[in-house]
């Protein structure tokens, strides 16, 4: 049998075959990001070129509407790009974020996760109390302030290439804590097991028990974690870029769309705003159900 | 009992420390404040005056500790954005960010709760299956697109509400508040919902999931043997036993309510704390943050001291295993 065949007939394929919600969200959620990442080929305006940009083309309705131009599906806005092409443009950049900040946010928890959880004693201690008192902050808010402290670090942060990286820390730096708790407890579990006594004694060093050997076999809640964070960090990302502190309006991600669009809401242009934030609900929403899918089928309790 | 309280008081003040310290660390290393109150063309002499003024000379537990005993009095500096002292600033916010909040968790509750009830006894009802979509999509929904919406329905296309500000206030001493005036409580709708309606999703799901759980025990089963109508089985008996998970959860998303208030205050314009703190992150205006972190963080270790010793007061077991442990 070959792989993908395995693959086909295991359990977890079952499960997604037989849950029509879920394979909508997948559908919904792969179109998104091949859209996203295929962003320069399907978008039919280059909505960054200032050569093309006409300031004519500004305000247009969707094409369904009389004003409506049959060549901006979904209207243009203010400088006249195109807002379908500056969504999908937009996606991209909301998709880098998210993605970034998770495996920020991954590699983090889960390094000091196992460290806490294999170390132990006053090490332990400390990683977890950090944790706990950073969870009982929401997270945003802790984003905020990295932001903002980002922000006096570097003071042209607002415009540079620095926003980007400065965004990633803010919410990678937020997020790490659910794995961190997590990878502690699977490590607990695992660090008693034969396996790793074996590797003890035949005397490997600690770091390549850790990584080589209990690392393995603690990955799957990770994987869970990382599919619901994804759509909480592109959540956050959005929020944050929408106060202002977020992506520049040169490079925007849909809740920098969202923001330019916000300004116009009231002389009745709502499709700037509103079509980005419709891409960004699908979006998010599709990667939830995706994540919640994930945690069902891989539970065992569940099954 | 005591001993609990002692230790948990004494975590809090570390929790408060390890906060002041960062939030003081802010302040005299980010930037420098005497150049900030100086200019840059201050001769080094006037440069050497201020800081012996200020106390910059002295070591830093010194300074960090002067740092904490003028936030204990609520003295944190001039804001560098608008040269006024930072508590008065606060003291100026306060009142419509504490409105908002409030209005959001009543709101909150006064629909979560009657919409999870119901989705717990009309199980299969097309309308809780309608309810439960919307809690879904209200967890997918960011603050502020809900406040982007609910501004384009209801200020925009049908011009009912209005879109930003607070409307008129009335001064009550040092209070201002927007709640006596028709202006007022109309401009505090549209943010209060926006504000709510994610914690009335929770409250609704945790309702409902409370509701069918408390429906399922004995005690339910021997109160309609004996013979009582549903009404008073549902919320004399059922009701009552759920409420007290629901208002625990409720007391601490109270936290998370005046935290995304900073979202909502900024799509609406709402002159309270969260959108003097976002402005003071875009303008760099460290004593400001600073201020907001610590009175934050107050918030928060209050609500989770509180939260911690009532469930010692309600539940028995946790107190056992305290005796156990010692």
């Amino acid at each position: 049998m070959t792989r993908l065949a395995a693959f086909l007939d295991s359990d977890l394929a079952w499960s997604f075959r037989h849950s029509p919600v879920t394979v909508v969200a997948a559908i919904v959620a792969v179109v998104s990001i091949v859209g996203a990442i295929g962003a320069p080929l399907f978008a039919p305006h280059d909505p960054f070129d200032l050569a093309k940009l006409d300031l004519l083309d500004a305000f247009a309705p969707p094409a369904w509407f009389d004003q409506g131009k049959a060549m901006f599906l979904l209207g243009t806005d203010d400088q006249g790009r195109d807002v379908f092409s500056t969504i999908l443009y937009g996606t991209r950049i909301s998709l880098a974020v998210g993605v970034a900040s998770v495996v920020l946010s991954m590699v983090l928890g889960t390094g000091l996760g196992l460290l806490a959880g294999y170390v132990g004693g006053v090490l332990d201690a400390i990683i977890m109390r950090v944790a706990d008192v950073q969870l009982s902050f929401p997270a945003i808010l802790i984003a905020l302030l990295i932001n903002g402290l980002a922000r006096i670090a570097w003071p042209d942060a607002a415009h540079a290439g620095i926003a980007f990286w400065v965004i990633v820390l803010s919410i990678g730096l937020s997020g790490w804590v659910q794995y961190a708790r997590t990878v502690r407890g699977s490590t607990l579990v695992e660090a008693r097991k034969e396996y790793v006594q074996a590797a003890r004694v035949i005397g490997r060093h600690p770091l390549a028990i850790m990584f080589r050997h209990v690392l393995p076999n603690v990955t799957g809640p990770v994987l869970v974690i990382a599919t619901i964070h994804l759509a909480t960090a592109i959540t956050t990302e959005a929020t944050l870029s929408f106060l202002g502190v977020g992506m520049p309006p040169t490079t925007p991600s849909l809740g920098t769309l969202i923001r330019i669009g916000n300004d116009f809401l009231f002389s009745g242009e709502w499709w700037i705003t509103v079509f980005p934030g419709v891409a960004l609900v699908t979006l998010v929403l599709s990667v939830n159900l995706l994540g919640d899918w994930l945690r069902d089928a891989l539970n065992p309790r569940l099954r | 009992m005591l001993a609990f309280c002692i230790r948990r008081i004494a975590q809090a003040v570390a929790v408060m420390l390890v906060v002041g310290l960062i939030a003081f660390a802010l302040f005299r290393f980010v930037g420098d404040p005497v150049v900030f109150m100086l200019g840059q063309d201050a001769t080094p002499e006037d440069r050497a005056r201020m800081n012996a003024e200020l106390g910059l000379d002295q070591p830093f537990h010194l300074q960090y500790a002067r740092f904490v005993g003028r936030a204990l009095q609520g003295e944190f500096g001039l804001s560098l954005r608008q040269l006024r002292p930072v508590s008065t600033l606060f003291r100026e916010r306060l009142p419509a960010t504490l409105e908002l909040a409030v209005a959001a968790a009543l709101f909150a509750l006064a629909v979560g709760i009657p919409m999870g009830v119901y989705a717990a006894l009309q199980r299969r009802s097309w309308l809780t299956q309608a309810f439960l979509v919307l809690s879904l999509v209200g967890v997918a929904l960011p603050t502020f697109l809900i406040g982007i919406l609910l501004i384009l329905v209801f200020a925009v296309q049908l011009g009912w509400l209005p879109s930003f500000g607070r409307g008129e206030t009335v001064a009550l001493g040092a209070w201002s508040t927007g709640l006596l005036t028709a202006s007022g409580l109309k401009a505090l709708i549209l943010p209060a919902i926006t504000l709510g309606l994610y914690q009335m999703t929770l409250i609704m799901r945790l309702t409902r999931a409370e509701m069918l759980e408390v429906l399922r025990t004995d005690y339910i089963r021997f109160a309609r043997a004996r013979g009582l109508t549903d009404r008073a089985v549902y919320f004399r008996h059922g009701l009552y036993n759920t409420l007290v998970p629901v208002i625990t959860v409720a007391g601490l998303q109270l936290g998370s309510i005046i935290a995304f208030a900073i979202i909502t205050e900024t799509v609406f314009q709402w002159p309270g704390m969260g959108l003097l703190f976002i402005q003071s992150v875009m303008f760099a205006d460290v004593p400001v943050m600073a201020a907001y972190l610590c009175l934050i963080a107050l918030v928060f270790v209050v609500i989770n001291f509180v939260v911690d010793l009532l469930y010692h007061a309600v539940d028995p077991r946790l107190r056992l295993e305290l005796a156990a442990a010692r």
